[in-house]
């Protein structure tokens, strides 16, 4: 079950972009039950790729929220067309999921 | 002139060094190039993360050309605090969120290419009642607005 989850909506020519990523972006400060801290794990970069070609970047800290949820409008798009969505964390776990406009 | 074998050797590679750095300067794009930066996403007080991103380039401040919307007034938990940004500058490649009272201020940065729209929303998360700060980067100028919201329950841990 991939992580990444993508809807897009086609608005007067251009296409919304809109994810939800599992992760539970944890900044290191939060404590669990046995008031121990919890190890930093969130993620680093995402990517957003139109047909292959790198249309956004973000690089972001713990402080954004857990399961993160981005959105992005792009110019133009057509059906068809494959939006890429990946992204790297603090321990070096990836993932990637395609996504075809329709 | 060429004298010797060694001495065309050196220069064959200064050459192939040299075509490499343009190659490589043709296909820069600062998103392909953009590296997670421990640095800025580690410093604690919002006036050091400023300075060593911007490196005292002039921060224009309050440009009608960049709406924040979505973000509530008072936010009930700061552990999701919705925001979204969109600006019509033209040539933009970069948008900050910061959050001035986090423990580390710097909260995102995105690399936009001419393909998309300025238009990004996310989540943040915010410890207390703190402005939050946009930091828009078009054409090499620094555009900032800033917004006050007030946290009734902080969502940073500790």
């Amino acid at each position: 079950m991939s992580s990444i989850k993508i809807r897009t909506k086609r608005l007067q020519g251009n296409t919304q972009i809109r994810t939800l990523i599992t992760h539970p972006m944890e900044n290191g400060r939060n404590k669990d039950e046995q008031d121990k801290l919890i190890p930093a794990h969130h993620i680093q970069q995402l990517w957003v790729e139109h047909n292959k070609m790198k249309v956004i970047s973000c690089n972001m800290a713990g402080s954004i929220s857990k399961n993160p949820y981005f959105d992005f409008l792009l110019i133009g798009g057509d059906i068809g067309d494959t939006i890429t969505i990946s992204w790297i964390d603090n321990l070096g776990n990836t993932d990637s999921k395609d996504h075809l406009i329709n | 002139m060429i004298k010797s074998r060694r001495d065309f050797l050196s220069n064959l590679i200064s050459l192939g060094a040299y075509s490499l750095t343009i190659a490589s300067g043709i296909l820069y794009s600062p998103i392909t190039h953009a590296k997670w930066l421990k640095k800025s996403f580690t410093l604690s007080q919002y006036d050091e993360t400023i300075a060593y991103l911007f490196k005292g380039e002039k921060l224009i401040d309050n440009h009608n050309k960049i709406q924040i919307s979505r973000l509530p007034r008072v936010a009930e938990n700061g552990a999701v605090v919705p925001i979204k940004i969109s600006s019509h500058f033209d040539k933009i490649t970069k948008i900050y969120i910061l959050v001035e009272k986090n423990p580390h201020p710097l909260s995102a940065e995105f690399f936009i290419s001419p393909a998309v729209k300025a238009e990004v929303s996310a989540r943040l998360k915010m410890a207390k009642t703190s402005n939050v700060i946009i930091i828009v980067e078009a054409d090499g100028k620094f555009y900032r607005k800033v917004k006050k919201v007030k946290v009734s329950i902080g969502g940073c841990g500790g």
